[in-house]
């Protein structure tokens, strides 16, 4: 396993990247959930759901294991029809759009090993048709942008945890589209490496900004990275709280999570998270 | 290479106590038999150069029906395991049927593929093609439907046709289990191609080992049954190889 590179962590190390074209983005691109239920036969999995996300705003979910939240981001990015009620992504709320306007960044990273680095960023181009080597060039941008560097011909099972996770994230993000759905992005990381990652996201997001929803069993890392965090409650999920970080989030890390403010929302947000768990 | 000196050591100690056993008339006594019928391995060494070009000519033929059935069977086999993988339906209706059917004794239905058939390469070709379809197909479909349910849901928002989801993701994810399907085949292929010899065929080394068995040609016979290894051995070698270069993320 090779060393990770010195991964830029703060908004700066970014400056002057420009962001990337991505397709609608306007305010019609937020995530708009309204009365959402939704059962799998006798199992209600998810229950009176009601969510707004901005556009380029970053809803964190956190909840306890097995409420929902899965199912909630396959709701949103249309890879399935809710039971009851509508989940609109940018005004449209037919499957068939949402799954156009967002891409999905699954727990585990799910590079396909058979390619390299750059071949799996590049999936989505060329899912649409680009050639290779345009896919190539256009990816190839971010992987300088984002400390993957001389890494774009190894395989995936050459990489570290972190470089994996950032491939697929930049995977996700070449996809140009407006809505980014991360489910546990950095669950499988080590406490370090993780809290490099944030603080690359957080940069990543405010260089090229995006609406995300995001899925996390790490309060801190919902309170950090998003601008809004819902905490759900155990199955059915529901919204026990929504909560507000004091902090912006591309702020340097480590000052934003120690800082008194977001301490006190953090214990807030747990408050909450074992009231719903019940 | 090490691994290899230990089998090497077994097989040519084996070797050696047959030539012992054999040109010493000992194992002729042992099976009661007449000391011409047991060839040692050095007669069937110079049997194998005498019938040199009689062995290559036969060889040639089954070598064509090996090669041949194999491919059919392995065209066969991918082509059904990609149409139960996009259709539910006929995955339900057919796997069942598909594993248990490999009950069904191929070997013994050949004689009536012969009346269906004729003399020709045909009846060789579809019993080494049904031989080798059930693995590779049972294999395939196996390796098909591993792929992991995250990989096709991140294709998918990722704006993927079912077809791209088929060849970039589930393809690549099923060729293990493919060629570990294929190796199984190749190493029946062969007897599947002498037993189709033997129901009915002109030339080819199971015509050959058949007379040879009628005129007591018991050198010639094991000579030809070395030929037929080495088909064997040389298949399942090529296949291995196939794998290394083309499998290499694991």
């Amino acid at each position: 396993m090779r060393q990770d590179t010195k991964v830029a962590t703060r908004t700066e190390d970014f400056a002057g990247a420009g962001a990337l074209p991505s397709k609608g983005d306007s305010p019609a691109a937020a995530v708009s959930i309204r009365g959402l239920e939704h059962s799998y036969g006798e199992l209600q999995a998810i229950e009176r759901l009601d969510l707004e996300v901005q556009a380029h705003g970053v809803l964190g979910l956190v909840g306890p294991s097995g409420c929902g939240k899965s199912t909630l981001l396959e709701l949103i990015a249309g890879l399935q029809q809710p039971s009851v009620g509508a989940v609109e992504v940018g005004g449209a709320d037919n499957p068939a759009e949402r799954l156009a306007r967002c891409a999905f960044m699954p727990q585990r990273d799910m590079l396909l090993p058979w390619l390299n680095a750059i071949d799996n960023a590049a999936l989505a181009l060329r899912n649409r048709g680009v050639r290779r080597g345009a896919a190539r060039a256009e990816a190839g941008q971010l992987f300088k942008r984002f400390g993957l560097a001389g890494f774009e011909r190894a395989r995936p099972a050459e990489l570290s945890g972190g470089m994996r996770q950032r491939v697929a994230f930049l995977r996700t993000l070449v996809s140009g589209k407006p809505v980014l759905v991360l489910d546990e992005p950095f669950a499988s990381l080590d406490a370090i490496t993780r809290a490099e990652m944030q603080g690359w996201l957080a940069g990543a997001l405010a260089a090229d900004p995006r609406t995300v929803v995001l899925v996390t069993h790490d309060v801190e890392e919902a309170l950090y990275l998003s601008d809004r965090v819902a905490v759900l409650s155990a199955r059915p999920g529901r919204v026990v709280e929504e909560l507000s970080p004091p902090a912006p989030r591309a702020s340097d890390r480590d000052s934003a999570v120690t800082a008194r403010s977001f301490v006190a929302v953090r214990e807030r947000a747990l408050a909450a998270l074992h009231e719903g768990s019940q | 290479m090490k691994r290899w000196a230990l089998p090497t050591l077994v097989l040519a100690a084996l070797i050696g106590l047959w030539q012992i056993a054999a040109s010493s008339g000992a194992l002729a006594s042992v099976l009661n038999l007449e000391d011409f019928l047991v060839p040692s391995p050095a007669e069937i060494a110079s049997a194998l150069w005498e019938s040199r070009s009689l062995l290559a000519e036969n060889a040639w033929v089954t070598l064509r029906e090996i090669l041949l059935g194999f491919l059919c069977g392995l065209a066969a086999g991918l082509g059904f395991a990609v149409l139960l993988r996009l259709s539910g339906t006929l995955r339900r209706a057919f796997y069942p049927l598909m594993v248990a059917s490999q009950a069904i004794p191929i070997l013994v239905i050949a004689p009536v593929l012969l009346v269906w058939f004729g003399f020709g390469i045909g009846p060789k070709l579809v019993v080494v093609a049904l031989i080798c379809f059930f693995p590779i197909t049972v294999n395939a479909t196996d390796g098909l439907r591993s792929v992991d349910p995250e990989a096709t849901k991140m294709m998918r928002t990722l704006d993927a046709s079912r077809w791209q989801v088929l060849w970039r993701v589930e393809a690549p994810t099923a060729l293990p289990f493919v060629f570990s399907g294929a190796r199984i085949a190749a190493t029946f292929a062969p007897i599947a191609a002498i037993f189709g010899e033997w129901v009915g065929a002109d030339s080819g080394l199971g015509v050959l080992i058949r007379q040879d068995s009628a005129l007591l040609e018991t050198a010639r016979m094991f000579a030809a049954a070395s030929v037929l290894t080495a088909i064997a051995l040389a298949l399942f070698g090529l296949i291995a190889l196939a794998e290394r270069r083309i499998v290499t993320w694991r």
